[in-house]
């Protein structure tokens, strides 16, 4: 394969295969932009497919990047369990009232069908749409949080840490429940036309819960969950640590890690190499007052950490890039990535 | 660090509440409550938070922690009386955001220093101005965990100003936490990276204030 040639596509296959491939792919996890560019409202753009699909597609002609993201918001999967999701003007749609009231409702919950979920099947017929536009050039990043991670919406993070350390019976009843839906919900990405999936999983980090806690629990869901997704999968800890269980995530079978921006990139790349890719770890928060200057910085920088070998593909660190992050940021991010990630690299 | 809040510490970590309830025990039998509390619940209290910021524990033991030495002060101490006129009139509220674990810990936190406080749960932007101005509040405590959220601090504060309120404003959560020049741009007068941190930063915040 001629290195000046490669699709999106192959680039990132070849970067995850731990090769170098002709510069370094960047994901630029643009959920909510593509409703400026089509002057909607969030509300509005995520109400028809064809609004998401025409913002994704109008975002990589813009930037370049590497990848489609059909994800919607993180509250489509308590949608999809009768949650209450509460839009704002200028960020993702919250969560609003806890299905799980208390605890013993866990007894009585039954996952829904994502078929009945209008608000999945969106998700399913945007990345329809998605893929019969770029077929296999461009891969399409389906998400779905983890078993593990979705009661902190679905019951609020005070009562969830509770229900883990106090009610084992009821929180492996819940879990229980929750597997069932997110292989279900990955599943059905895949089948619609997703690539891979982002198995998002916040709270496995060690900045939320100790390790031992950890083995206890998300480890083993995921060690259930993962094998049962018909593709390849990346854990993303949407901004939580990484390293102190970097070999745990790898013994889950996952193929990517998603590191914290407070982490040094170039020992998670030591810590993953030759094992699993690294997709990180810009700041998107402080990307959102970045000078075009600043940000070229920022991308050489973590190009020359994360970029040698391939396994790396640069990206923000908690899957989603704030609304205020404004246009020129994500210009100068582009234009870097084609200066500093040109393989071979500058050194 | 003194063996008695080492060992306490240990416990909370672990989890371990008949062995964190057992070590209270031995300390009440030469200390009166509120010394304990002070020289040891809070002192675990406080290392915890700073080990949460370097990475050594986690966010869920900094809250079971946390609660815990809730318990324990309300089986140990009298309950407190009305808040004192004189006091320092202090409020802590989520600011249209539905994440409320943040402003759980920093309320621990409080407790723990023995420190009135009223709690308004969660509110919007001019709900809350109206509340500080009817209950003279002079220190705010804003937790957020959406970045919006954390924007929209901006406005409140600006609120407070056109209304002439003499409040500081203390800022926390993840935003705050992630890009540290955040606060000032929205014109806080500080920021905690940790709950454990809002005592000194109240104490900061009021010295410098005229």
């Amino acid at each position: 394969m001629s290195r000046s040639q490669m699709t999106a596509m192959e680039r990132v296959m070849t970067t995850l295969d731990f090769n170098e491939p002709d510069r370094v792919p960047f994901f630029l996890l643009l959920s909510m932009h593509g409703a400026k560019e089509l002057g909607l409202n969030l509300k509005d753009y995520f109400s028809k497919p064809r609004y998401v699909i025409e913002g994704q597609l109008r975002m990589r002609a813009k930037y370049g990047h590497d990848c489609l993201n059909p994800f919607f918001y993180a509250a489509v999967e308590v949608e999809a369990w009768g949650g209450e999701v509460i839009y704002v003007e200028n960020g993702p749609p919250n969560s609003g009232q806890p299905i799980i009231d208390r605890p013993d409702a866990i007894k009585a919950l039954v996952p829904p069908r994502i078929q009945d979920c209008a608000c999945l099947t969106k998700v399913l017929e945007t990345i329809r749409g998605l893929k019969s536009t770029v077929g296999e050039e461009v891969p399409i990043i389906g998400v779905a949080v983890s078993p593990f991670s979705l009661p902190v919406m679905q019951m609020g993070f005070e009562s969830y840490l509770l229900l883990m350390y106090e009610q084992p019976d009821l929180f492996w009843q819940l879990m229980q429940v929750n597997e069932a839906f997110c292989v279900q919900w990955a599943n059905a990405q895949l089948s619609a036309g997703a690539t891979a999936i982002c198995y998002f999983d916040p709270v496995a980090s060690p900045t939320i819960i100790p390790r031992e806690k950890y083995l206890q629990t998300g480890f083993k869901i995921a060690g259930r969950v993962l094998p049962a997704i018909n593709g390849p999968t990346a854990t993303h800890l949407a901004s939580g640590r990484s390293l102190p269980i970097m070999d745990d995530i790898y013994a889950t079978g996952t193929e990517v890690v998603c590191p914290s921006a407070e982490e040094d990139l170039q020992a998670v790349k030591a810590a993953c190499r030759g094992r699993m890719a690294v997709l990180g770890n810009l700041n998107g928060i402080e990307m959102r007052r970045w000078t075009p200057d600043e940000a070229q910085t920022k991308v050489r920088e973590a190009i020359t950490a994360g970029g040698p070998g391939g396994g790396f593909i640069l990206a923000d660190n908690h899957g989603e890039i704030p609304f205020q992050v404004p246009d020129e940021v994500l210009f100068a991010i582009s234009e870097a990535v084609r200066i500093w990630g040109s393989y071979p690299l500058r050194t | 660090m003194d063996a008695a809040v080492e060992s306490f510490e240990q416990a909370l970590l672990s989890m371990d509440r008949e062995g964190a309830g057992k070590i209270m025990a031995e300390g009440l039998k030469r200390t009166e409550p509120v010394s304990f509390v002070e020289s040891v619940m809070v002192r675990a209290l406080e290392h915890i938070g700073e080990s949460w910021e370097t990475g050594a524990v986690s966010l869920s033991q900094v809250y079971m922690s946390g609660r815990m030495c809730e318990e324990f002060m309300n089986q140990i101490l009298p309950p407190r009386g009305s808040t004192d006129q004189d006091h320092l009139r202090i409020a802590i509220a989520v600011l249209e955001d539905y994440h409320m674990l943040g402003k759980r810990l920093v309320s621990s936190v409080l407790t723990a220093h023995r420190l009135d406080f009223v709690d308004y749960g969660r509110m919007e932007t001019d709900e809350l101005v109206r509340q500080v101005e009817e209950d003279r509040i002079e220190v705010l405590l804003i937790s957020t965990l959406m970045l919006p959220s954390a924007l929209q601090t901006k406005a409140l504060i600006g609120l407070l100003a056109d209304r002439g309120l003499n409040v500081a404003v203390i800022v926390g959560g993840a935003p705050f936490r992630l890009d540290k020049t955040l606060y000032r741009e929205v014109g806080a007068d500080a920021t905690a990276d940790r709950a454990s941190d809002v005592v000194r930063v109240i104490r900061q915040v009021v010295g410098e204030r005229p």
